[in-house]
């Protein structure tokens, strides 16, 4: 008999009428580094949250180590040694790495924080960890915090550790960095579950993958038996074709132009400092940096939500000349001047669209001024457009009146590009467009981008996906610590080339 | 398999949100809660003064609809209750918390009152239209200072709108040391009681009937501000996020003091209704907890104005059913507090299981 650490058995979890996992039967053998590879939705992370505790299941039977458990809370399953590190870390900033990993452990009465430190000292070396027990973690890298999760868990002696979207927020040689870890862990006898969506990280990393497609695990494949097309096929249930079509820009002309800008916080922190660069028609300029380097800022600042400290950014009206201030307006004056700006925030529901409100309503976020009346709003164009935007983008709602907050990720950030489309825009900037997307709608994304910038717009787009910049962009702009490291062409680099950028490992011209 | 473990069962409980409910079940639901907390009511009538329920509940009714005057007195004090409601509707719409509507009622009393008093002898209509401007005016004022400095100061509102209650009540204790009438009374008294100016006048037979007609007129015109008007999506976007509001190009400071100059106003205005059209006199009491019953009302109905008129209704039927039963059998009208109390608790209790479904799950686990 094959020794499993982990096997699910008829697993069920219904969120009201959702089936967020249906009947899944998955194992996981001991010593091994299984994937989990699903679109969003799909329920990887419902399936992980009943192994740790945070979801109990409606139907169906776990067993750790050949024994049926019943884990009813965290502690549970730290009892269990299953040890889960989430996308979002959860670590206390002010405190050290070391108070971090012993936080909310049981202890005597007196904190023996020296032999605490020498046990993680013991810990780092074991596995050739980077870390500084005595560290804050406001100090730290995005990749350092997540050695501290993964020692906090290890110290609790977890045996199964699970990780959520790990290399979501890390730079391709931080990604590196960590899967040699995974490796030298699995040597040591940990038995390991990755939850991701990159279907290339799969491949380099794992022994075996288990697709999840709609709540049901649709198979578990050997790694070395898969490519990517196989399992992409799995995940989506059908082929598809993941190739962007990219046209070299036609006739670009200057959009938008950043001349010095510098942004500060409300703290007085620079966001931005010295930015200067320009936005061409018909041309898609790519964002690239590690998240919080001032990509939002950036786009604020162009769109009039963000206040500019100093500097200017100018604005060519097509097929006039001339030049409008946009750093001297409100939001209201630069919509007033016919400035067709589209935006597309990263934050879709806290600020590109109103949760409580159905998809009619919606649509006039940015447009309810205008109609005949002065004083009553216009809801036949919004309904007329959310329909539209509905049927053309196949966008799964109930109706229109439906709250969008009760659609899915994928089917709000449709809604959202769509109405931003429907402007008819001269520029539109977009930030992480495809965050949380699955596929089919990613590449139903980067066709409408590709489209406008056929139309002659400047396109703007922030995104984490080094491999999709690459292949969508013309020119890509790395942001490190609010300043422009380089503007490189995206057909002339590679992505190591831009993470070094990224952690200003390299500056420009160097 | 070792035989030295042997199984043990337990129950949980599981709860799991529930994706949408019919209505009608949803209504069942209250329904049920209002059975159950009348019959724990009974039991608490019983234990505290031995008298029988059902007789306590049958004076309640009586209290409230049981001669033509007494159905007018609740239909009075229902419409000046949702008065209040629909004015602290657009406030808490934008996440704007309004908890001055006592302030503002007393303001608003406090105008009608001064011009009944100083101008009772301009023709009728003309003074009661001075009043309600002149009310809609002293509840502006009360509620712009806390607007204001929310706006351009980010001061914390809640706090503001409630300790100026304090000073509005300050002042109307000043105020009738001017007015006293008779002197040494401490009181204002029936004001113009001879020539009744500045008196709501009877139409229809009714003497309240121009309180209903503004009270209507006035949740109807908001009704539609807040649905169909520019102004209302704004408010509702405000309320739903800043960060929205800014990204559509909409004036937040401006926004928050229109919409509490409007809230204000319509407090302003319930504060005349109170005095022009029911008690015709003035003292600290006028407000009487009105402003806090109001914001019960208001969220218990989901700032939906014909939720509100129902919320309206039944809690001044408890209370009007509270001074009959005090009076009829001897108890302190806290007695009624306490039945409201039970309701209300049982009523907002029971919205957790219109959202969330509870399921008993037995499990069977090893025990050692």
């Amino acid at each position: 008999m094959e020794n499993y650490a982990i096997e699910l058995k008829g697993v069920t979890k219904r969120f009201g009428s959702v089936v967020a996992n249906n009947q899944v039967d998955l194992a996981l053998k001991k010593g091994e580094i299984l994937s989990i590879l699903g679109e969003n939705g799909s329920g990887k992370t419902t399936l992980m949250n009943m192994l740790s505790g945070i979801y109990y299941p409606d139907e169906g039977q776990i067993l750790i180590n050949g024994k049926e458990v019943s884990i009813n809370c965290p502690k549970d399953a730290f009892d269990l040694g299953i040890g889960m590190i989430h996308q979002h870390f959860k670590l206390v900033d002010i405190l050290t790495a070391a108070q971090n990993i012993i936080l909310g452990l049981d202890g005597g009465m007196k904190l023996d924080m020296k032999k605490i430190n020498q046990e993680i000292d013991a810990l780092v070396s074991k596995y050739g960890f980077d870390l500084t027990p005595a560290e804050k973690i406001y100090n730290m890298s995005v990749s350092q915090k997540q050695i501290v999760e993964i020692v906090k868990v290890l110290y609790r002696g977890a045996d199964i550790l699970i990780f959520d979207e790990p290399t979501a927020v890390l730079t391709p040689q931080e990604t590196e960095r960590l899967f040699t870890v995974l490796k030298k862990m699995k040597l040591l006898g940990k038995s390991i579950i990755i939850i991701t969506h990159k279907l290339n990280e799969v491949l380099e990393i794992s022994d075996r993958v288990a697709v999840l497609r709609k709540g049901k695990c649709e198979g578990v494949v050997e790694t070395k038996d898969a490519t990517v097309e196989s399992l992409t096929e799995l995940m989506v249930g059908e082929k598809v074709e993941l190739n962007i079509q990219r046209s070299d820009p036609k006739k670009p002309e200057k959009r938008i132009e950043m001349r010095g800008v510098t942004v500060r916080n409300s703290e007085g922190l620079s966001i931005l400092k010295d930015i200067s660069f320009v936005a061409k028609s018909g041309e898609i300029l790519g964002i690239a940096g590690i998240s919080g380097n001032g990509q939002k800022e950036l786009l604020e600042a162009i769109a009039g939500i963000q206040k500019v400290d100093s500097g200017e950014i100018l604005y060519y009206p097509p097929n006039s000349t001339t030049v409008e201030k946009l750093s001297e307006k409100t939001v209201r004056e630069i919509q007033n001047l016919k400035i067709s700006l589209s935006f597309v925030p990263e934050d879709r529901l806290g600020m590109g669209l109103v949760g409580s409100m159905d998809l009619a309503d919606n649509m006039m976020i940015r447009s309810y001024r205008s109609g005949d009346s002065r004083f009553f709003t216009d809801r036949k164009t919004p309904r007329k457009l959310a329909k539209k935007i509905v049927d053309k983008l196949e966008v799964a709602t109930p109706d229109i009146n439906t709250p969008v907050r009760k659609l899915s990720g994928g089917n709000v950030q449709k809604i959202l590009v769509g109405r931003e489309i429907a402007l008819n825009p001269d520029v539109l900037m977009v930030a992480y467009p495809v965050r949380g997307l699955d596929i089919t709608s990613s590449y139903t994304i980067y066709n409408l981008l590709n489209e406008q910038k056929e139309k002659g717009v400047a396109v703007m787009c922030v995104g984490e996906d080094l491999d999709v910049l690459l292949q969508l962009c013309d020119r890509i702009l790395v942001l490190c610590e609010g300043k422009i490291s380089c503007i490189v062409n995206a057909k002339l680099t590679s992505k190591e080339e831009i993470g070094m950028y990224m952690t200003g490992a390299r500056k420009a011209g160097v | 398999m070792s035989t030295n473990t042997k199984k043990i069962s337990h129950k949980t409980l599981h709860l799991t949100k529930r994706d949408s409910i019919a209505t009608w079940k949803a209504w069942v639901i209250r329904l049920i809660a209002v059975l159950l907390a009348l019959i724990i009511c009974a039991f608490v009538i019983v234990g505290i003064t031995g008298e029988n329920p059902l007789n306590v509940y049958s004076g309640i009714i009586d209290g409230a609809v049981g001669s033509k005057r007494r159905i007018w007195v609740t239909v009075r004090e229902t419409v000046v209750l949702l008065l209040i409601g629909v004015g602290l509707m657009p406030a808490f719409k934008m996440r704007f918390w309004n908890l001055g509507a006592e302030g503002q009622i007393l303001m608003g009393g406090a105008a009608a009152a001064a011009l009944m008093i100083y101008a009772g002898n301009l023709p009728p209509v003309l003074l009661i239209i001075l009043i309600l401007i002149a009310s809609a005016c002293a509840g502006i004022i009360w509620g712009f200072l806390p607007a204001f400095f929310k706006a351009h100061f980010n001061t914390n509102e809640s706090l503001f709108t409630l300790m100026l209650n304090y000073v509005a009540m300050q002042i109307i204790t000043f105020l009738i040391v001017f007015w006293e009438n008779p002197s040494g009374s401490n009181s204002v008294g029936i004001i113009n009681s001879a020539n009744k100016g500045g008196w709501f006048p009877k139409i229809f037979g009714s003497d309240y009937t121009l309180n209903i007609i503004i009270v209507v007129v006035v949740t109807v015109v908001m009704t539609v501000y807040m649905k169909y008007t520019k102004h209302g999506y704004e408010i509702a976007v405000v309320g739903e996020s800043h960060n929205t509001a800014n990204y559509a190009g909409i004036n937040v400071k401006k926004v928050v003091v229109r919409t509490m100059l409007i809230s204000a106003g319509i407090c302003g205005i319930a504060g005349a209704v109170i005095v022009s059209g029911a008690s015709h006199t003035i003292s600290t009491s006028t407000a009487g907890g009105r402003g806090f019953t109001a914001i019960i009302v208001a969220w218990m109905a989901n700032l939906n104005p014909l939720g509100m008129l129902l919320v309206s209704a039944f809690l001044v039927f408890m209370q009007q059913g509270a001074i009959q039963i005090a009076s009829q059998y001897g108890l302190n009208e806290n007695a009624s507090d306490i039945i409201t109390g039970i309701i209300i608790f049982f009523l907002i209790g029971c919205e957790f299981f219109i959202k969330y479904k509870v399921r008993v799950k037995k499990s069977e686990e090893d025990a050692a």
